[in-house]
């Protein structure tokens, strides 16, 4: 278990002096696939080094399974990083790089070259032991460096977006094999990355960061789906906002009285915020289509666009407000598309599905 | 054709000026190495092709001990040159920018502004004050002058090679819980090898061919190889000071090449 308690890192002084990361704090539970998620330049390598060491938090602490890490240097950490360069020692072989951090432990010869090979098997890359890392492709180099860091067995593996320099087909099947990874060692996976995809499909929770800032932590699911601003809503998937005031709210869900005419009953944020004029999230494919003007119909509005997309279609609306509305359906081999442009329709949204953002 | 900027091979009159800077720069050497085969004494009338100016150096005992001085002045005076600068270029690049900073590497850089005839008769003033304290006139003052001017020539390649080094690497090594010094033993030093070498063979060509300050620091009977040749030329010349010269080409050629290879065979 990872627990960041209030660390902010402030790099320069005085006029130019830049806040990287601003008061963070968040626990990282064990054997978790734990992923960091924000635009670039947010703080996320930033706060990857401060686990590993590589910068002193100006504040707060970070303490692992309880015992403080900022007082260690980062040889004293057992905690491994795969550098978003990889960072391969260029006058190693690829068996001597695994084996790195186990010399460094002064662990018994024989069983440096038994985990090596171990290693050497687990990202399949036996064939190529004795090249040297300039001899070996990008995409091999990356399971390299991911090797090299599991080989001592670390409590916490760091990855800085180590996919980002791969092919989309290699990516693919880099994500399956670090989930599998991550299973079958049970080490807990600090993993960055500004790919919201890749976030959505491997982790077990996400912090969404921006601006120094952690924004929201939760499972796919709940990032997606309740997410608690309107940055995270952006940022992850298309999303819809809807203007509206509260009318009626119990603790965990308020009826909103929608500018664009009809009430929604959408969940509430958690603690302060969702009173008086509030915003409403709806993905997409959280709406239907109904008779317009119905009882069953939430808003209403026409169809300026139709756009076909193999498994599903994409339908940009008109409300009768004037905004736009993006609404997506799953396609399915008997029913074919009946709305087209220019027709008047209702948009239904089940109760309780919709997000009112925080701000 | 695609407009390629400024290309300098294009202007008229290049290859004439290069051609004339290359004719410059090897005639005399070629003729140097030329006469240093003549059979008769001149060192301006061919006479035909003989080893005998190799011979009379050979066997020349004032040459001997001289060569023998400047070999030995030369790889004490790389050697503690390159661990100076060594550990100089780890103490200006491996640590933030701080204040100061240019003044520290103008002092490291020092004998390379400095002029070296100032630096010569600086060093015979503090050098002859030493002496006149101590009493001590031996051959160290040579060692500890020739140590001092050739660390910026070792510092240089050193800087560069560690200011081009990834410093991930680095970290990643101390990642891998490498403590400072493994970590300085195992990754940084394989790595800055081809600088430490080329510094060290920059300082060991820079000591063996120093006249100035060699000139101004040693005492009565302690001329080097090239101090020797001064003192030679001023009496008569022979093809004999051709012929050491070439010997000290080849040596300088043959420590590039050996240089060359070497740094080849790590990349
Ligand atoms: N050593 C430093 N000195 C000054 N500013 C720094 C330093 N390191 C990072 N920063 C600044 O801190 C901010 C956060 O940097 P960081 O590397 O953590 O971003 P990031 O989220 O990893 O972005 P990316 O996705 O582009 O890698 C950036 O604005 C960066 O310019
Ligand atoms: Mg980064």
């Amino acid at each position: 278990m990872i627990e960041i308690d209030g660390v902010s890192k402030v790099f320069g002084s005085g006029v130019q002096a830049f806040t990287a990361l601003d008061n963070v704090s968040v626990t990282i539970r064990e054997n978790e696939f734990f992923t960091l998620l924000g635009p670039s330049g947010c703080g996320k390598t930033t706060l990857l080094r401060t686990i590993a060491g590589f910068n002193a938090p100006t504040n707060g602490a970070v303490r692992l399974d309880g015992q403080d890490l900022v007082s260690l240097p980062p040889y004293k950490r057992p905690v491994n990083t795969v550098f978003q360069n990889y960072a391969l020692f260029p006058h190693m072989t690829v068996a001597e790089n695994i084996g790195f951090g186990l010399e460094m432990l002064n662990r018994p010869k024989a069983e440096i070259s038994s985990t090596v090979d171990q290693m050497l098997d687990l990202v399949q890359m036996t064939a190529m032991a004795g090249r040297r890392t300039s001899e070996i492709s990008g995409g091999q180099q990356q399971r390299v460096a991911l090797a090299r860091a599991l080989a001592p067995r670390p409590k916490v593996l760091l990855l800085d977006e180590p996919l980002s320099a791969l092919d989309y087909k290699l990516r693919k099947g880099m994500q399956v094999e670090l989930k599998r990874l991550q299973n079958e060692t049970g080490i807990t996976f600090v993993f960055v990355t500004h790919d919201q995809e890749e976030a959505l499909s491997m982790s077990d929770r996400i912090a969404v960061m921006n601006h120094a800032q952690i924004l929201q932590v939760g499972s796919p699911h709940e990032i997606y789906e309740h997410p608690s601003e309107r940055f995270v809503a952006e940022f992850i998937g298309e999303t819809n906002f809807l203007i509206g005031t509260v009318t009626q709210a119990d603790e965990t869900q308020g009826s909103v009285a929608l500018d664009a005419g009809g009430n929604i009953v959408a969940r509430l944020p958690q603690g302060e915020g969702g009173m008086g004029q509030v915003t409403v999230a709806v993905r997409p494919e959280q709406a239907t289509f109904c008779a317009p003007d119905s009882g069953e119909a939430t808003v209403s509005g026409t169809v300026s666009n139709v756009v076909y997309l193999g498994t599903d279609t994409h339908f940009h609306l008109t409300l009768d407000d004037g905004n736009p509305f993006a609404l997506r359906l799953q396609n399915t081999p008997d029913n074919s598309v009946q709305q087209k442009v220019g027709d008047r329709i209702g948009i239904a949204i089940a109760p309780g599905v919709a997000q009112v953002l925080k701000d | 054709m695609a407009d390629r900027g400024f290309d300098v091979q294009k202007q008229r009159g290049f290859t004439t000026i290069a051609l004339a800077c290359f004719v410059l720069l090897y005639t005399p050497i070629v003729l140097l190495v030329m006469y240093s085969f003549n059979v008769g004494t001149s060192i301006a009338i061919w006479e035909g092709f003989s080893w005998r100016w190799y011979v009379s150096a050979w066997e020349n005992e004032q040459v001997k001990v001289a060569a023998l001085r400047s070999l030995y002045l030369a790889v004490v005076a790389s050697f503690v040159a390159t661990s100076a600068a060594v550990l100089a270029a780890l103490a200006t690049t491996r640590r933030p920018a701080y204040r100061g900073q240019t003044v520290v590497f103008a002092i490291i850089n020092q004998p390379l502004m400095v002029p070296e005839i100032v630096t010569a008769v600086a060093l015979l003033i503090f050098f002859a004050l030493i002496k006149s304290f101590t009493g001590y006139t031996g051959g160290a003052f040579l060692f500890v002058a020739h140590s001092a001017f050739c660390i910026p020539f070792a510092y240089m390649p050193i800087r560069a090679r560690l200011q081009g080094m990834d410093l991930t690497l680095e970290q990643a090594a101390a990642d891998l819980y490498g403590t400072p010094l493994r970590v300085f033993r195992k990754v940084t030093l394989p790595l800055l090898w081809p600088g430490i070498l080329a510094g060290a063979m920059l300082a060991f060509v820079i000591s063996l061919d120093d006249v100035v300050i060699t000139e101004f620091v040693k005492a009565a009977g302690q001329d080097t190889l090239p101090t020797y040749m001064l003192g030679q030329l001023r009496r008569s010349v022979t093809p004999e000071v051709n012929a050491i010269s070439t010997v000290l080409l080849a040596i300088s050629v043959t420590m590039v090449v050996i240089y060359f290879i070497l740094s080849q065979r790590k990349n």
